[in-house]
C-alpha cells in the first residue's frame, strides 16, 4: 500500500517534471486556459493599485452599508428558503411514496428552465397594483385590503428560492433515494422515534449533499444580477454595473468585484471540501431502496405539497408569460424579434461550439497526461463558473481594454496610424468571458464521458487494428458523442439565458434576448418582455429533459 | 406455582399472518424463542422469512395473531408498540453503519439517557466484545466487510436488547469470512447468553450458529426443530430433500421393518408405524451408500465430485433412479465405470406417496 502510493508519487513527480522541461501541445494548451480563468483576477486585484477614493467614499457614504445588509439578507434568506423548500421536497420524492411520485421527482425540477430574472418580472406583474393578483382580491375584501408588498426584501428572498431550490433538491434527493428507508429503521431499532431518527440519522447522513447544494444556491444568490435588479434590491453586482455604466469607473468597479470575488471564493473552497466529504460517505448503494409509503392523509398532503409548489413557482408564471405573450404577439413579434431571437441563437452556439471543443481538448490533455500539474491547470480552468458574470465582465474588460488602447497609442506613436479597436466591441470578450464562465458546464459532461473511454479500450482497439485518425472516430468519438451532445445543450442554455456578461461586454447594438428582458423590465414593461422570456423558458427546458434522460438511465 | 420472568420466552409468534396487498406472505406462523436461546428461520428467498424479522422488529404491521416480546404483547392485528420501544437490537443485511458517524459513535448511538461514564463503559465493553476496540476513531467506509460486521453487532448488542434480531447478517462476506465470523457470533452471543432470531437461506450457517431452525415455504414453517433432528428426522419430503444432501427414492414397504427399493431390501427402524404394501418415499443421504466391491448391487458413475477427503459420486441405479455416494477419495472411479455399493442404513425415514 505505502510503496504503492510512493511509485505514484513518484511517477507524478516525473509527470509534473516532464511538463516543465518539455511540456507537449496538450499541456500548453491546459496552461493557457488556466491562465485565461486566472487573468481576471489578477487584473482586478491589481485595480487595487488605484483605489477609486471619490467613489468610495460615495458609496461608504451612501450605498455600502445597505449593499452588505442586503447581501446578508439575500445570503441568510435565500438559504433558508432554498433549504426548507429543496430538503423537503427531496425527502417525500427520494425517501417516500404518495400518489404522483414518480412524476413529481422530475417535474419539480422545471423552476431550474426558469431564469430567475424571468420568474422575478413575473412575480412582480403578478402582484402589481393592478395585475392578476390584487384585483380580484381587491374586488372580494374592499380596496383597504392590506397586501404585503412582493417588491421588497422578503420578495427577492421568496422569489430567488422559488427559482434556485432545484439545486438543493436534486442533489439531495440523491442521497436520500440511496439511503432509503434503511437508516431510518436502523435509528428506529436503536430506540429512536422516526422524527428523531429523521434528525439524528437521515439528515447528518445527507449534510455533504444538503450543504452542497446550499453553496451552488449561494453562488448563485451571489452572482445574481437580473432578479435583484428587476426588484431594485441592490448588492454587489449591482453596484458593481452601476460604478461601470453610471459611475463610469472601471476601477471602482474592479475593486467591488474583489469583495465579492472573496466571498464567492470562501464558497468555492467550502464546496471542494464537501465535495470530497461526499465521495467519502458516499453509504453502498444497495441497488433498489426501500421507500417509506405514506398513508391516509399523509400521502395527499405531500401531493398536494409538491403541486403547490410546482404551481407557484413553475406553472403560475409560465402560464403569465403565455398570456402576456398572446397578448401582445401581433405588436411583438416582427422582424426586430425575429433579428434578437437569430442574434441570441447564433452567440448561443458559436459560443457553445467554441467552449466544447476547448472542453474536449481539455478532457484529452487530462487523459494523455494524469500528472499532478496538469490535472490542477485543469481544475483552475473549470473555477469560471463560481465567478459573477458581472465580475468576469468587468475583469476581463479591463485587460483587454488596457491592451487595446497600448495598441492603438503604439500605432499612433510609432507608425501614425490610427488603429480601431481590436478588442473592446468585440464579439471576443464576450466569448472570452463566457469561456470562462461555462467550460466547468462542458468539461463536466465531457469528461464523464471520457472516463468510460478507459485504455483497456484503447489497447482493445489496437490490437484490432485501430490506431491514430481511425481510433479517433470509430472508437472514441461515438463513445463521446452523448457527452458532447450534453456540453453543447448545456453551454448554449447557458449562454442563452446569460445577463450580466452580455449585458456589459456586447458590442454596440448588439442585443439578445435576455438584454432585451433587462431593458423592458428596467422600464417596468412586463407583458412586452414576456415573448423572450417566454422563448428563453422553452430552451431552458433542453437540459432539463437531458437531466431526466441521465437519471432515468441510471 | 409463580412464573418468574426468567422462564417467560423470550419471544413468541402466535399464528400470525401477514399480506402484501392481497398476496399472503405468512401464513399462521407460531414459534417460541426462550431466554439465551437463538432461532433460525432458513428458507429460500421471497418464503417470507425478513417479513416476519420486519414484523418482530415492528416496521411491518401484523393483519392476524400476536407477538411477545419477555411476555410483554408487542404486536397484533390492531396494535403495534413502535420498534424504538420494543427493546430489539437489529443487525441489517447491509449493515445499515451510519457513514457520517465514526465506530465508537456508531455503537454509542442507541445509548441515550445514560450518563457519560456509563455510555464510555458500555461502548468500550461492545467494543471489545467484537475485537475492534482499536478502530474506535475510524468511520465505517475505513474498514473491511467483516469489521462493518462486528460493529452492526456491537451496536445493536450496546444498549442490551432483549432480543437480537439479524437479517442475512453473513451473506455480505465471502465464504472463508462467513464461516468464521458465523462460529464467532455464535461464541458471542452463548458467552452473554443472548436471545436471537436470524434468517438466513444458508444451511451451513444456520446448522453453525443456531439451537433451533424454522424451515420456512411459502410463510410457513414446515419444521421448527434442532438442526439435527432436521438432518436426521425430518418431517416431511420436502423438509428431506431441502436440509442437507440426499435423494428420495421410491420402493414399497415389506414385512419385518423392510423397505423394498432400488438399492435392495432395506432394514431398519422406520420413523413412521405404515402398513405392508405403502408405496413410499426413503431418503437416502450420501453416507448411506458405502462403496463395496462384493456387492451384488451395481450403479454406473454419472459424474464424480473431488472433496479432498471424501468423492461424491452421483450414481445411476439399475433402477433408473439415481443416488449420491459419498465415499473415501482413495477408491477413485471415473465417469461411465460400474461400480458396487450397498446400502447402510439403521434408521429408515420413510414418507408415505401422497
Amino acid at each position: 500500500m505505502f510503496s504503492f502510493s510512493l511509485d505514484r508519487t513518484a511517477a507524478s513527480l516525473r509527470g509534473c517534471r516532464r511538463f516543465l522541461l518539455h511540456p507537449s501541445g496538450w499541456q500548453h494548451l491546459t496552461l493557457a486556459v488556466a491562465l485565461l480563468v486566472l487573468a481576471p483576477l489578477t487584473v482586478l486585484l491589481l485595480s487595487w493599485t488605484e483605489p477609486a477614493w471619490g467613489i468610495w467614499q460615495h458609496l461608504r457614504e451612501t450605498l455600502l452599508s445597505q449593499l452588505l445588509i442586503n447581501t446578508f439578507i439575500l445570503v441568510v434568506g435565500v438559504t433558508t428558503g432554498t433549504l426548507l423548500l429543496g430538503v423537503s421536497l427531496a425527502w417525500l420524492t427520494g425517501a417516500c411514496e404518495f400518489p404522483g411520485r414518480t412524476h413529481f421527482s422530475w417535474l419539480l425540477l422545471l423552476p431550474l428552465a426558469m431564469p430567475t430574472y424571468v420568474l422575478a418580472f413575473v412575480f412582480l406583474g403578478l402582484f402589481d397594483y393592478s395585475g392578476p393578483i390584487q384585483i380580484p382580491l381587491r374586488a372580494w375584501f374592499g380596496r383597504d385590503l392590506w397586501i404585503p408588498d412582493i417588491r421588497s426584501a422578503s420578495g427577492v428572498v421568496l422569489v430567488m428560492s422559488l427559482a434556485l431550490y432545484p439545486y438543493v433538491y436534486l442533489l439531495t434527493r440523491n442521497a436520500f433515494s440511496t439511503q432509503g428507508k434503511r437508516a431510518l429503521e436502523a435509528a428506529q431499532s436503536l430506540g429512536c422515534s422516526p422524527t428523531a431518527g429523521f434528525f439524528r440519522v437521515v439528515l447528518p447522513m445527507a449534510r455533504p449533499w444538503i450543504a452542497g447544494g446550499a453553496t451552488l444556491v449561494l453562488m448563485e444568490a451571489l452572482a445574481d444580477f437580473g432578479a435583484v435588479s428587476i426588484f431594485n434590491f441592490d448588492t454587489f453586482t449591482t453596484a458593481i454595473y452601476k460604478a461601470w455604466f453610471g459611475f463610469f469607473s472601471l476601477a471602482a468597479a474592479g475593486q467591488l468585484s474583489t469583495l465579492l470575488v472573496s466571498m464567492v471564493f470562501l464558497l468555492i473552497v467550502l464546496e471542494q471540501k464537501l465535495r470530497k466529504r461526499m465521495r467519502f460517505s458516499q453509504s453502498r448503494v444497495t441497488a433498489q431502496a426501500e421507500r417509506i409509503i405514506l398513508n391516509s392523509a399523509k400521502k395527499w398532503l405531500a401531493t398536494s405539497y409538491c403541486s403547490g409548489v410546482l404551481l407557484i413557482a413553475f406553472f403560475l408564471p409560465a402560464l403569465q408569460l403565455l398570456r402576456w405573450s398572446l397578448k401582445v404577439f401581433d405588436l411583438e413579434f416582427d422582424n426586430r424579434y425575429g433579428m434578437l431571437l437569430g442574434r441570441s441563437l447564433s452567440l448561443g452556439l458559436t459560443a457553445a461550439l467554441f467552449i466544447t471543443v476547448v472542453a474536449t481538448l481539455l478532457a484529452y490533455a487530462g487523459r494523455r497526461h494524469p500528472d499532478r500539474l496538469t490535472l490542477s491547470l485543469i481544475r483552475i480552468s473549470t473555477l469560471g463558473y463560481a465567478l459573477p458574470g458581472t465580475v468576469l465582465a468587468v475583469g476581463i474588460f479591463m485587460p483587454l481594454a488596457a491592451l487595446d488602447n497600448f495598441l492603438i497609442d503604439f500605432a499612433r506613436e510609432n507608425f501614425n496610424f490610427a488603429l480601431p479597436q481590436l478588442m473592446q466591441g468585440t464579439i471576443i470578450i464576450m466569448l472570452l468571458a463566457y469561456l470562462i464562465r461555462f467550460m466547468a458546464a462542458g468539461y463536466k459532461s465531457i469528461d464523464s464521458a471520457m472516463h468510460r473511454v478507459t485504455s483497456n479500450i484503447d489497447e482493445a482497439s489496437r490490437l484490432m487494428g485501430l490506431r491514430g485518425l481511425k481510433l479517433l472516430v470509430k472508437v472514441h468519438l461515438p463513445m463521446l458523442r452523448g457527452g458532447i451532445f450534453t456540453a453543447l445543450t448545456l453551454v448554449f442554455v447557458d449562454v442563452m439565458k446569460e445577463m450580466p456578461i452580455t449585458l456589459m461586454t456586447r458590442p454596440f447594438g448588439w442585443d439578445t434576448l435576455a438584454v432585451k428582458i433587462y431593458e423592458l423590465t428596467s422600464e417596468g414593461e412586463w407583458e412586452r418582455a414576456a415573448l423572450p422570456a417566454l422563448t428563453l423558458l422553452l430552451c431552458g427546458l433542453l437540459p432539463i429533459v437531458l437531466l431526466m434522460r441521465g437519471t432515468e438511465g441510471k | 406455582m409463580i412464573m418468574n420472568d426468567k422462564t417467560q420466552p423470550s419471544l413468541e409468534l402466535k399464528k400470525i399472518s401477514q399480506a402484501y396487498g392481497k398476496q399472503r406472505v405468512v401464513k399462521d406462523l407460531s414459534l417460541t424463542l426462550n431466554p439465551g436461546e437463538i432461532g433460525c428461520l432458513l428458507g429460500a428467498s421471497g418464503c417470507g422469512k425478513t417479513t416476519v424479522l420486519r414484523t418482530i422488529a415492528g416496521f411491518e404491521p401484523l393483519l392476524a395473531g400476536e407477538i411477545f416480546i419477555s411476555g410483554e404483547k408487542v404486536s397484533s392485528a390492531e396494535f403495534s408498540l413502535p420498534p424504538a420501544k420494543r427493546k430489539i437490537g437489529m443487525v441489517f443485511q447491509d449493515y445499515a453503519l451510519f457513514p457520517h458517524l465514526s465506530l465508537f459513535d456508531n455503537v454509542a448511538f442507541g445509548l441515550r439517557g445514560h450518563n457519560k461514564v456509563e455510555t464510555l463503559r458500555r461502548v468500550n465493553d461492545a467494543l471489545d466484545l467484537v475485537g475492534l476496540q482499536s478502530e474506535r476513531e475510524k468511520f465505517p467506509h475505513e474498514i473491511s466487510g467483516g469489521q462493518q460486521q462486528r460493529v452492526a453487532l456491537a451496536r445493536a448488542l450496546s444498549p442490551q436488547p432483549e432480543l437480537l434480531l439479524m437479517d442475512e447478517p453473513f451473506s455480505n462476506l465471502d465464504v472463508a469470512l462467513r464461516e468464521r465470523l458465523s462460529l464467532e457470533v455464535r461464541d458471542i452471543l452463548k458467552h452473554y447468553g443472548i436471545t436471537a432470531l436470524f434468517v438466513t437461506h444458508n444451511q451451513h450457517e444456520a446448522f453453525a450458529v443456531a439451537d433451533r431452525i424454522g424451515v420456512m415455504h411459502t410463510g410457513e414453517i414446515l419444521q421448527w426443530d434442532t438442526a439435527h433432528r432436521l438432518y436426521h428426522q425430518p418431517v416431511s419430503a420436502k423438509i428431506a430433500e431441502f436440509v442437507g444432501e440426499g435423494v428420495l427414492l421410491s420402493g414399497v414397504v415389506r414385512e419385518n421393518s423392510q423397505v423394498e427399493c432400488g438399492l435392495g431390501r432395506l432394514t431398519g427402524i422406520f420413523n413412521q408405524a405404515l402398513a405392508v404394501n405403502t408405496a413410499v418415499q426413503i431418503l437416502v443421504r450420501p453416507e448411506d451408500v458405502v462403496h463395496d466391491d462384493d456387492s451384488s448391487v451395481k450403479a454406473k458413475v454419472l459424474r464424480r465430485n473431488f472433496r479432498g477427503a471424501n468423492i461424491l459420486y452421483q450414481l445411476r441405479l439399475e433402477s433408473g433412479e439415481h443416488v449420491q455416494a459419498l465415499v473415501p477419495s482413495h477408491c477413485d472411479h471415473q465417469p461411465g465405470e460400474l461400480i458396487g455399493i450397498q446400502p447402510d442404513v439403521r434408521h429408515l425415514i420413510l414418507f408415505p406417496f401422497p
